[in-house]
């Protein structure tokens, strides 16, 4: 087992590794840098400054150096906001991001998990008809305009009842709700089918015959072996479902105008912020392949059978 | 018994003769497809999606860059029935006498002539201690303590009663609040709103120019003209939307099925060298494969857009294919492996091999046509991804390049109007949705129908 999550690790470095190589050659080949949107510079004010910045150097060294300062977890400092440090930049929004992320996994998993269940339970029943028909409308329709839709609801609640739910910006749990519930909205839609068609599979299995025959109640049956097994490949996919999710992140982010990320990502690209480009790329990639090993372990702990020696 | 009684058996008629000719995979496979309802309607919804996107152009002849300022943001049933009337003639302001009495609202407001699209002519009697007045325009009725909505014009004298309303005119009710103003420039508290529905008039000229009249002496004020059909109403620039969503069809299908071929060529080149090599070469295509699928997507999405940096006056698809190809194939190449690694085992090659097959063949001939099945669900399934892809970078901003239309770019211009003009999101959303569904459908049944293991029990 140790074994086993030292290689998973080791491995996952060596991935960062590639993912920060990758990230900083193509954004040196991007035309233009970070100066070249400042007002005219005369030639010496340019060179003190790439002095400073240190993009005098030859882009090997400027590689070198930046592999030497991610090595130590320091990503120097953002080109384009003033004594701005990149690592502070993503302590700021990040957690934004990551709560929005992780609220949404819950809502898409654990909603996923229900409606999959019951779609089997009650199979081609009203219930089932019903939330098929939901998870059509979830997978085909772009989460823009779930978003849109979630803010218009918002302000149809708003004026209905009195209250003052916000339809934008960050802060309270309230902030948080319909942007997540939002954002894992796709998610939840594809688990839900994924869950039915494993719980289907399973629902005939000579385990659950035997269970039923020597009088094991329905509830308990339930519980304790369709839910369980057919939660696997649920379990599996979760993990490159993180990532689907911090995509439509960009997108949720824009539309309820969350301070995350996202947001800043797309700014540092369109200005040539190296610094926070390369931060920001690093940071969420470590963090994924980070997240799709830890999905591996739990794979283990829910399914015994599974040897992560191998 | 003669030697005539026998005779020798016709060699050549097959003896064991089965009673239905024997099907191939693809055939028994399209007979499947067929049975599938469906999966047949998404063929015909994706037919029809193809023709719209391609033929569509040839029989809706309007132009989608023709932007016309005059009808933004109009809805597909809005009335088209427009009434001529003589160029607007100059306006004659209303100067009254110095009013008498205590109200410091303005009184007995009302419309001169009829208020129409053209323009709006207001007028009122004049305040006591006022020095000018204020008129706005709102689409809600004011109430007081409320923004009374978007300040039009000023008059500046307290006998000036009269103001007339040019700007961008609808045929929907406005209400227009006209507040007086003290000595400083302040606005009384008090005001007077009048409800005002113009009503839909073009000017003979502007006919003539739109091709809606042949020449001026055949008509008289007063008669009526058709105006141009939107069917699917106007963007907030006054574009046709029907053209619009037609080119965007074009970029998003074009999008959609040109990146996943490259990709999916590029996946089956590697896959199924790796999975045929297996060894050393296996592990470092598929190291390689590992490190491509742990990049961020659309970060590097991102970060490729701007590299291929497009120029002015370019569309961006092509740099948008490259970006998609060089990150989407590492899953095909996996899928490919896996099922070469199976397909390798099997009797056949190994026959195929003993009889001097050199490995260029085998790869062709039995590795590549027998993972088909499998890719070519899983190209039912790039297609719809791609488009939301597309969709989502155009929708933030990092995708086609603006004025091309592409269904992402026009669902995020459409949401800025939104709550006053839905159709402008609602039909670029719809067509995404369809789009998505018809090839997540088709694609289930391709499943269902070519591969007997992925079979889905619904």
């Amino acid at each position: 087992m140790t074994r086993y999550i030292t290689m998973r690790l080791l491995q996952g470095i060596i991935t960062v590794w590639f993912i920060a190589t990758a990230t900083f050659w193509v954004m040196h080949s991007i035309p233009g840098d970070p100066l070249a949107d400042e007002k005219a510079l005369t030639p010496e004010i340019r060179a003190n400054l790439e002095a400073k910045m240190g993009l005098d150097k030859h882009e090997f060294v400027q590689y070198w150096i930046f592999l030497g300062n991610m090595l130590r977890g320091d990503f120097g400092w953002s080109f384009e906001h003033e004594n701005r440090r990149v690592n502070d930049i993503i302590a700021e929004q990040f957690p934004v991001s990551a709560t929005l992320g992780i609220l949404a996994i819950v809502f898409a998993g654990l909603g996923g998990i229900l409606w999959g269940a019951l779609t089997a339970l009650y199979r081609n029943k009203w219930p089932d008809v019903i939330i098929i028909i939901l998870v059509i409308l979830g997978i085909s329709v772009p989460s823009f305009v779930f978003a849109t839709v979630g803010q218009l609801g918002i302000v149809t609640l708003n004026k209905t009842f009195g209250i003052d739910i916000p339809v934008a910006g960050w802060g309270t749990v309230w902030h948080m709700l319909i942007p997540s519930l939002v954002l894992g909205l796709g998610t939840m839609a594809f688990l839900t089918r994924l869950m039915r068609t494993s719980m289907l599979e399973i629902v005939n299995a000579d385990y659950i015959r035997t269970a039923r025959s020597k009088g094991v109640p329905v509830a308990k049956i339930f519980a304790r072996h369709q839910l369980r097994n057919a939660i696997l490949p649920v379990l599996t996919v979760l993990g490159p479902s993180i990532a689907g999710i911090t995509t439509g992140g960009f997108v949720v982010e824009n539309v309820f105008g969350i301070p995350g990320l996202g947001k800043y990502f797309v700014t540092a690209v369109q200005q040539s912020d190296y610094g926070v480009i390369m931060g920001t790329t690093v940071f969420y990639g470590a963090f994924l392949v980070l997240m799709v090993i830890i999905v591996d372990l739990l794979y283990a702990v829910v399914d015994p059978r599974v040897r992560l020696n191998k | 018994m003669t030697e005539l009684s026998f005779k020798p058996v016709d060699t050549k008629q097959d003896i064991e003769q089965t009673s239905r000719p024997s099907l191939s995979y693809w055939q028994d496979a399209w007979i499947r497809l067929v049975a599938n309802k469906r999966a047949m309607a998404s063929l015909f919804v994706i037919v029809f999606l193809i023709i719209f996107a391609y033929l569509g152009p040839l029989f809706w002849r309007v132009d989608h860059t023709e932007q016309h300022l005059d009808k933004t943001s109009q809805a597909p049933w809005v009335n088209r029935n427009a009434i001529l009337i003589a160029e607007d003639s100059v306006w004659q302001e209303v100067i009254v006498d110095a009013p008498t009495g205590t109200h410091r609202a303005p009184t007995n407001i009302e419309v001169v002539g009829e208020p129409r699209t053209t323009s709006v002519a207001l007028k009122w009697d004049a305040v006591p201690a006022a020095t000018g007045y204020r008129v706005y325009r709102h689409i809600l009725e004011p109430e007081p303590g409320f923004p009374l909505g978007l300040p039009i014009g000023e008059t500046e004298h307290q006998t000036h009663v009269s103001f007339q309303d040019r700007m961008d005119i609808q045929q929907k009710p406005y209400w227009y609040s006209v507040v007086a103003l003290d000595e400083n420039g302040d606005e009384f508290k008090e005001f007077t709103s009048i409800a005002v529905r113009p009503k839909l008039y073009i000017t003979i000229g502007e006919a003539l120019r739109l091709g809606h009249i042949s020449d001026v002496s055949s008509v008289v004020p007063g008669d009526s003209v058709l105006l141009d059909w939107h069917p699917m109403g106007t963007d907030y620039l006054g574009r046709d939307m029907l053209a619009r969503l037609m080119k965007g069809a074009q970029v998003s299908l074009t999008i959609g099925i040109i990146a996943p071929t490259f990709f999916i060529i590029i996946g089956i080149l590697i896959g199924s060298i790796a999975g045929y090599f297996g060894g050393i070469v296996d592990s470092i295509l598929m190291r390689f494969t590992d490190f491509v699928i742990a990049l961020p997507f659309l970060l590097f999405m991102i970060l490729f857009m701007v590299l291929f940096s497009v120029e002015a006056g370019q569309s961006g698809i092509p740099a948008m294919v490259v970006a998609l190809v060089l990150l989407s194939w590492p899953g095909v190449a996996r899928l490919v492996r896996g099922e070469v690694l199976q397909i390798r085992e099997h009797g056949y090659v190994e026959a195929s091999r003993l009889l001097g097959g050199s490995n260029s063949w085998l790869i062709g001939r039995h590795m590549i046509p027998n993972t088909m099945g499998v890719v070519l669900v899983s190209f039912t399934f790039a297609v719809p991804a791609t488009i939301f892809t597309e969709a989502f970078l155009s929708f933030i901003g990092m995708g086609v390049v603006p004025p091309t239309p592409s269904w992402g770019a026009m669902c995020n211009d459409g949401i800025r109007t939104m709550e006053r003009t839905p159709h402008e999101l609602l039909f670029p959303a719809l067509f995404i949705s369809v789009t998505v569904l018809a090839f997540n459908l088709l694609g289930d049944g391709l499943r269902d129908a070519l591969d007997a293991r992925m079979r889905s029990r619904e």
